[in-house]
């Protein structure tokens, strides 16, 4: 007899059950701290702070352990929580020249003001296993230290602009579209399109960079400066007059200097890509600043070369994991009435195809 | 029980305000999408999240909800909306259609007439009838204001030339008072003419696609077709083998090994009132007893 998918509301609760039970896993082995997560996979809290646009290491740690440790699941559990809060202001655009730098790196200069300086990276690690992190408790051998640079870190670009080398940024006193407050319009502005790519997801980011670099919308880019930092975040307090600290917080940036050939308009002389992302997220940083670079054609006055990371609208339409993996689940929720009317479709068309072909059905 | 952390009905009133000018702008111009800035929901994107904001806006205190998926109440998505709206707004809730003030639906229009003091609110993945036509954003809204419908008409026109009919069957365009074509979300087709000169509001929300449109009470609404291949609402040449109607949407369901197959309303709260009057069919139990 009829026996339908009834009883949803029991086995939602059920399946609910298993999951956390199934995230706790074997109760024999401790159980994960969220602070365990903060210092130990900061790089995931990082990416999670990144696409979930919201700066809480703390947050993030607790998502990724909700999520099991699905990065996607996490962000999406941070952006849910991050529509709930209240917006009390604006930040003053951070100063990343004032950055605190932990790492500082150009692949345009041998040497500059400022230094060099590698701090913690994967970058020239042979990637071995290391099995003596399996076995736990083992001291860590003291990494060396020196005082902090004093003083703001130039940017490694402003050196070409003084030569008129590379493309001058304009300042400008408007204030940025706010991806999360209107609904995305196209054609996009720069500050929205950069937006849209800092929250967007690291692996299609990275793809559509890398499809640059093999010749889709090819920009030859090369990594001016890459700095990874603390900076202070400014609130304006109109009751004061004056803009008060009010916290810091870590970011990656990333500046790309291309090649470009002139135009019209424009003497020969080096562009500009931009990445900047919360926490330690280099890849996605320099991955930011080429798709940056290559959606900047128009502007430039380059050839459209049909390249899929030069379609401003491609690009935004479908960087953002929590859009993307929504969607594509959905198609796991019953369809039975699209279904039921494709079958009935299908089903006259053969049968007036069959009546239309008499041998053939012989 | 309302969970005191969040808002009456989960978002913040500020947010409901700016989701209720879309609606109005919406039915000021019936068919026609309007942007919105559609916010991140506590379920995903594609599961309703643009029902679900609509719903927020619309719900009062004083509302009793239903919702269906499928045109059942009890499917799993359906279940959990429900039970979000439970939780957050605290509003009563039922299965029958006549006694809900608001419906929220997926993929079906309730076979039971609505009224005027109902609302029902679709959930919409894709909300541009022109987007497998056209995918870019900027070129199908030029097309619309320019009444540009040309290369709709041409797809239905290719469909008759290729298949003798038009192989659309869910998901069909119409055209509101003769102006804007939309997309009704993806009901069959059988549940189109319900569109047309319905006594109830009409709201669809595209959280995904940042889009609410709207039809008001007694809109105009047609189905594309051509004078000389008219629109045609099928559906299973059957009857529901539970309450034995000849007129309601039906589901197929597979019930042996054997390819042995039965079919039911898709609409479970019509079934269930039909067999509580004492209808049977083929395979049914009238009023109540265990099947």
């Amino acid at each position: 007899m009829y026996v339908a998918v009834k009883g949803g509301e029991r086995a939602i609760k059920n399946a609910h059950a298993l999951l956390a039970e199934d995230r706790r896993g074997d109760t024999g082995v401790p159980e994960l701290s969220v602070a365990q997560i903060r210092e130990q996979l900061r790089l995931a809290v990082n990416r999670v702070m990144a696409e979930g646009s919201l700066f809480d290491p703390d947050l993030a740690a607790l998502a990724i352990k909700q999520a099991r440790g699905d990065l996607i699941e996490a962000v999406f559990l941070i952006r849910a929580y991050r529509t709930t809060l209240p917006r009390f202001g604006s930040s003053r655009p951070v100063d990343t020249g004032a950055m605190a730098c932990s790492r500082r790196i150009s692949a345009t200069f041998k040497d500059a003001p400022g230094g060099q300086i590698l701090g913690p990276t994967f970058d020239y690690t042979h990637r071995l296993l290391d099995f003596r992190l399996a076995a736990e408790g083992q001291d860590l051998p003291k990494p060396a230290t020196a005082d902090p640079v004093a003083g703001p870190v130039p940017h490694i670009t402003s050196f070409l602009n003084r030569e008129g080398m590379i493309e001058t940024d304009r300042p400008g006193d408007e204030l940025p579209p706010d991806l999360t407050r209107e609904p995305m319009e196209l054609p996009a502005a720069r500050a929205l399109r950069l937006q849209a790519i800092t929250r967007g997801d690291e692996g299609f980011i990275l793809s559509l960079a890398y499809s640059t670099q093999r010749g889709y919308g090819r920009t030859h880019a090369f990594v001016g400066e890459l700095r990874i930092g603390t900076v202070a975040v400014e609130l304006d307090i109109p009751e004061l007059g004056f803009a008060v600290e009010i916290g810091e917080v870590e970011l990656t940036e990333c500046e790309t200097v291309n090649q470009f050939t002139g135009s019209k308009t424009e003497p020969p002389q080096f562009t500009r890509g931009y990445g900047l992302v919360f926490g330690q997220t280099e890849r996605k940083a320099i991955a930011m600043s080429l798709v940056d670079r290559a959606l900047r054609w128009k502007e430039l006055g380059e050839d459209d070369t049909g390249a899929p990371a030069q379609d401003e609208e491609f690009v935004l339409m479908h960087a953002d994991n929590v859009q993307a993996t929504g969607f594509l689940e959905h198609i796991k929720l019953p369809h039975y009435v699209d279904f039921q009317s494709e079958l009935e479709l299908v089903r006259k068309l053969r049968a007036e195809g069959a009546a239309q072909r008499p041998e053939a059905a012989e | 029980m309302t969970e005191q952390a969040y808002n009456f009905a989960y978002l913040d009133e500020q947010t409901k305000r700016m989701i209720r000018r879309a609606i109005l702008k919406g039915v000021a111009v019936p068919g026609y999408q309007v942007p919105f800035a559609s916010r991140e929901m506590p379920m995903p994107y594609g599961w309703g999240t643009g029902g679900v904001q609509v719903t927020a806006a619309c719900l009062t205190p004083g509302d009793r909800l239903k919702v269906i998926d499928q045109g059942a109440d009890d499917t799993t998505n359906a279940v959990s909306i429900r039970s979000f709206f439970s939780r957050t707004a605290g509003v009563a809730v039922t299965e029958a259609t006549a006694e809900a003030t608001l419906i929220q639906t997926r993929h079906r229009i309730p076979e039971h007439p609505l009224t005027e003091d109902q609302i029902l609110v679709y959930q919409v993945p894709i909300p541009e009838p022109l987007r497998f036509l056209e995918p870019r954003e900027p070129e199908t809204r030029k097309m619309h204001s320019l009444e540009e419908y040309g290369l709709m008409h041409v797809k239905l026109y290719e469909d008759i030339a290729r298949h003798g009919a038009i192989a659309t069957s869910y998901d069909y365009p119409v055209k509101v008072e003769g102006r804007y074509v939309m997309d009704p979300s993806p009901i069959p087709k059988f549940d189109n003419p319900k569109l047309s000169g319905c006594p109830a509001l009409q709201l669809f929300g595209a959280g995904r696609e940042q889009r609410i449109y709207a039809l008001p009470p007694y809109t105009r609404v047609d189905s594309l077709d051509f004078d000389d291949h008219p629109f045609d609402p099928s559906k299973a040449d059957h009857d529901c083998d539970l309450c034995g109607a000849g007129d309601s949407y039906l589901d197929e369901v597979i019930i042996d090994d054997a390819g042995g197959r039965m079919f039911v309303c898709s609409d479970t709260d019509f079934c269930r009132s039909r067999r509580a009057a004492g209808h049977a069919g083929r395979l049914g139990t009238p009023a109540g007893e265990a099947a």
